[in-house]
């Protein structure tokens, strides 16, 4: 048990500080501990969480997507079209969604492996090349999904919020097997060590494409989500999503210089920066105090994770943290 | 003479690794004079193979055979283009001109998997795990057979039975390689070849950071694997280790095969000679007599930390080279850093010139009012910043040292022409670099403060004779010149031949002291070993 939380430090710690703050919410929000509240946070949570898996897969080999939210944006809007039906009809919206979804990533996918551009850049033109469909596809908010769905997909089941199934599923049903894989393994070895990996006879083409496929399909899904949760489409979402992204991932332990970190860090980072936005909403700061003491929470919740660099005996040993 | 190795052409004739066959005898006699038998098991055969970067030519039109069943060992310099041939093999590079033969048919290696799929499998000098894997995870990266999908645990079980037999089963699976030391990365790496299943194993510079009795070890594997029809391509520096083990010797200089032979054909300083094309007389230069009444200028007196050092006392005086030995991770690299500053909450004292310092940081120990200076281990990551210029990283030591005008190249060059460092110009990245002539730039960094007190962690570690003779010399005009010099090595005839006094460790205590006539390899080994010396050899 020591050797499991050691192995996952990071994590630990995400989690920890998740439930801290997730106890203080609910203690001082107005309602307490309500199916109804407790749905509400979730709903806000997983749209940011499967926007930092998407930011995840990007970090996790070394780049960085500065696509994600324009990603969900476009797929918001192409949703805002193709789900207003019903039965066949909509299932097939659900997978033209997250096909939009796919083909960004693979589009990032394929100029950053064989444009050999750097991640940043590839992205940054391809964020505005996606923004710029979806103004077009919805130059002002406007559309609707079809409600019984999005309901389903956003209350609860049994009193669980469907939010949390829904993350529950991605780690335990996704996340876990896909570790076990080349695939998997693939992905830190490139992130950690990408000479290492080609020496070791890894497929590092591949796998950096999958990569960026899958960052492309999470945010599709954190889309689709979030047309679930407003029920509309808005082309204008995408700078606020890519930021929180960078900063759950960051918050969640996973290292900017890729190799280090996992998808539940990642998750875990997405629900505390949402849960700490939630709790300002409720405790009563003047609004404009709000942003400062939120950064203070987000900075205490980043050293947190830092803190046992004061124990280092052997001062190189800092460098490789 | 070197041309001579072409082999006949043998396509179609492809070989089953059950059926290869590894009589020694056959072995000698069809490669005296050079001819190659017709039913020689070849693996790989080079035709004609050249490789350029840019205006440099790394290999030139070598023609190369790799057979089953022998330990072939390559020679040459740094920058000779043994490593280059070795990634040619493993699929790392592709050749810019030449063909390359598998099992007698033409066969490209467009990448390292595509070679491992053949059975050629690369120990890599650079080492190719991935430092934020475990050691379980990193085994079975690339493994043959993996793809995507499931992972074969089989391989971390063969590997975990090789890591047993080269004293490496201490290596926890789950822990992450980048908390290993050097030395138990080489285990692992070398674990990670044996258990693809090579038909032919290339092992580049594979024992350089371990001690001579895993080397041992290592040996008895190789040999093994090769009595069952592998072969073997070997890389070292270390003369001893290429006569234990190679069956036959090719010697590159300059890009090209000067020289190939069957071993015991030829003595050392012709093999020397053949390497460097010029006579080298001695690879150590004299040593004068001992001076153990000489001035003290640095001790630490029961030095302590953290539990992996215990009461360590050591005395370092003028001109003299002082050893520290002992088998991996024993303490002797952590006296290195405590020196440096670089280790937090040290016991007991540092006494420089009568007075007690304390060292907070690197940049206290350069001070030119202390004046330590320490050349690390790992020359590719803590002494050097690859992609920065020469000019840049020797000026790096100097910058903001008082006294001092770090631009000013007058500084170096008395270094770099005393090595003889071999480079387009100083602005060319460090990185373009052979191993040696990085470290060459390493030292001159250092040397440019002209240190009181110089430490230097194997600074020999996977460098070519000739470099070997420059530094060795360096230290030893150095030395005469009045600089205290602490070396910590794993190379034995160093302190037999270079120190004037070695410190031998065990278990963080220093746990012998030889001086003198006392410096035997025969001691050195007990010492190293934590056995009770057999004679009264105290000097």
């Amino acid at each position: 048990m020591a050797d499991l939380l050691r192995a996952n430090r990071r994590e630990a710690i995400a989690l920890a500080v998740l439930l801290a703050l997730l106890t203080v919410y609910l203690v001082t929000h107005p309602r307490g501990m309500s199916t109804y509240v407790m749905t509400i946070w979730a709903n806000q949570c997983l749209i940011l969480a499967l926007a930092a898996i998407a930011q995840f897969f990007a970090v996790i080999v070394r780049g960085i997507d500065l696509s994600v939210g324009a990603v969900m944006a476009l797929t918001n809007t192409v949703a805002s079209y193709v789900l207003a039906g019903s039965g066949i009809g909509l299932a097939g919206g659900v997978v033209l969604v997250l096909l939009v979804g796919l083909a960004c990533g693979l589009v990032n996918g394929i100029l950053v492996v064989y444009g050999r551009i750097q991640p940043i850049v590839v992205t940054l033109a391809t964020a505005s090349v996606f923004v710029g469909l979806a103004l077009l596809l919805r130059p002002t908010p406007g559309g609707q999904i079809n409600y019984d769905f999005a309901d389903a997909m956003t209350l609860d089941v049994l009193g669980v919020p469907t939010a949390l199934i829904i993350t529950a599923l991605v780690i335990f049903g996704f996340w876990m097997p896909l570790r076990r894989t080349g695939l998997g393994l693939g992905l830190y070895a490139i992130g950690s060590s990408e000479q290492a990996a080609f020496q070791s006879g890894i497929q590092v083409p591949v796998i950096r494409m999958a990569s960026f496929a899958l960052g492309g399909l999470f945010a599709g899904l954190a889309g689709l989500y979030f047309s679930f949760v407003t029920t509309t489409g808005d082309a204008g979402i995408a700078p606020n999503f890519t930021l929180n992204a960078i900063a759950a991932v960051v918050l969640g332990g996973v290292a900017l210089r890729g190799g280090v970190g996992s998808l539940i860090g990642a998750v875990a980072g997405a629900f505390i920066l949402k849960t700490i936005g939630a709790l300002m909403f409720f405790s009563g700061l003047p609004p404009l105090a709000q942003p400062f003491v939120e950064g203070l929470i987000l900075a205490a919740a980043i050293a947190i994770g830092g803190a046992d660099i004061l124990r280092v005996r052997n001062r190189l040993e800092v460098f490789g943290r | 003479m070197a041309r001579t190795l072409t082999t006949p052409d043998v396509s179609g004739l492809t070989v089953q690794p059950g059926a290869l066959s590894c009589s020694r005898a056959d072995f000698f006699l069809s490669n005296r004079g050079f001819t190659v038998n017709q039913t020689d098991d070849v693996i790989v055969r080079l035709e004609g193979v050249s490789k350029h970067y840019g205006a440099t030519t790394a290999l030139d039109g070598v023609d190369f055979a790799c057979k089953a069943g022998e330990i072939h060992a390559v020679l040459g310099e740094n920058g000779a283009g043994k490593s280059t041939l070795m990634k040619l093999i493993s699929g790392v590079i592709q050749p810019s001109d030449g063909r390359i033969f598998v099992d007698g048919e033409e066969t490209p290696l467009p990448t390292p998997r595509a070679a491992v799929e053949r059975g050629l499998v690369c120990m890599f000098q650079e080492l190719s795990l991935v430092p934020d894997l475990s050691v379980r995870e990193n085994l079975m990266l690339g493994a043959p057979g993996s793809g995507l999908g499931r992972l074969p645990g089989a391989i971390v079980r063969r590997a975990q039975e090789v890591l047993a037999q080269i004293d490496g089963g201490g290596i926890g699976m789950g822990a992450r390689v980048a908390d290993l030391s050097l030395a138990e990365r080489q285990q692992v790496e070398i674990a990670k070849a044996f258990a693809r299943n090579p038909r032919l194993l290339i092992l580049d510079e594979a024992t350089s950071a371990l001690n001579a009795s895993v080397v041992d070890k290592v040996f008895t594997l190789i040999r093994a694997e090769c009595a069952r029809g592998v072969g073997v391509l070997f890389i070292s520096h270390r003369f001893h280790e290429i006569e234990a083990l190679a069956d036959r010797i090719s010697i590159f200089r300059n890009g090209a095969l000067v020289d190939s032979f069957a071993n015991g054909a030829h003595d050392y300083p012709a093999i020397i000679s053949r390497m460097v094309g010029q006579k080298i007389t001695d690879l150590f230069p004299a040593k004068p007599r001992a001076r153990p009444e000489a001035q003290e200028v640095l001790r630490i007196d029961d030095f302590g930390w953290n539990g992996e050092l215990t009461d360590v006392s050591i005395t370092l005086r003028k001109g003299c080279i002082t050893g520290l030995g002992g088998l991996d991770g024993q303490g002797q690299a952590a006296v290195l850093q405590g020196l440096f500053g670089l280790l937090k909450k040290t016991e007991g004292g540092i006494v420089l010139a009568g007075q007690p310092i304390t060292l907070n940081s690197p940049g206290d120990a350069k001070n030119p009012d202390i004046g330590i200076a320490l050349v690390p281990e790992d020359r590719k990551t803590e002494a050097l910043i690859l992609q920065q210029s020469i000019a840049a990283n020797m000026e790096l030591a100097a910058v903001g040292v008082r006294g001092i005008n770090a631009e000013d190249p007058a500084l170096y060059q008395p270094y770099t022409d005393a090595l003889e460092l071999k480079c387009e110009s100083l602005d060319q990245p460090v990185s373009q670099l052979s191993g040696g002539n990085q470290q060459k730039v390493a030292l001159t960094k250092w040397l440019a403060l002209e240190p009181r007190c110089l430490l230097l962690a194997d600074p020999t570690r996977g460098i070519d004779v000739k470099t070997k003779t420059q530094i060795y010399a360096l230290l030893r005009r150095l030395a005469d010149q009045g600089t205290a010099i602490l070396l910590l090595s794993t190379d034995y005839e160093e302190f037999i031949h270079l120190c004037d006094e070695t410190h031998i460790f065990y278990d963080g205590r220093v746990v012998r002291h030889l001086t003198g006539d006392a410096v035997t390899a025969e001691n050195i080994l007990a010492a190293t070993l934590n056995i009770p010396a057999q004679q009264a050899a105290h000097g």
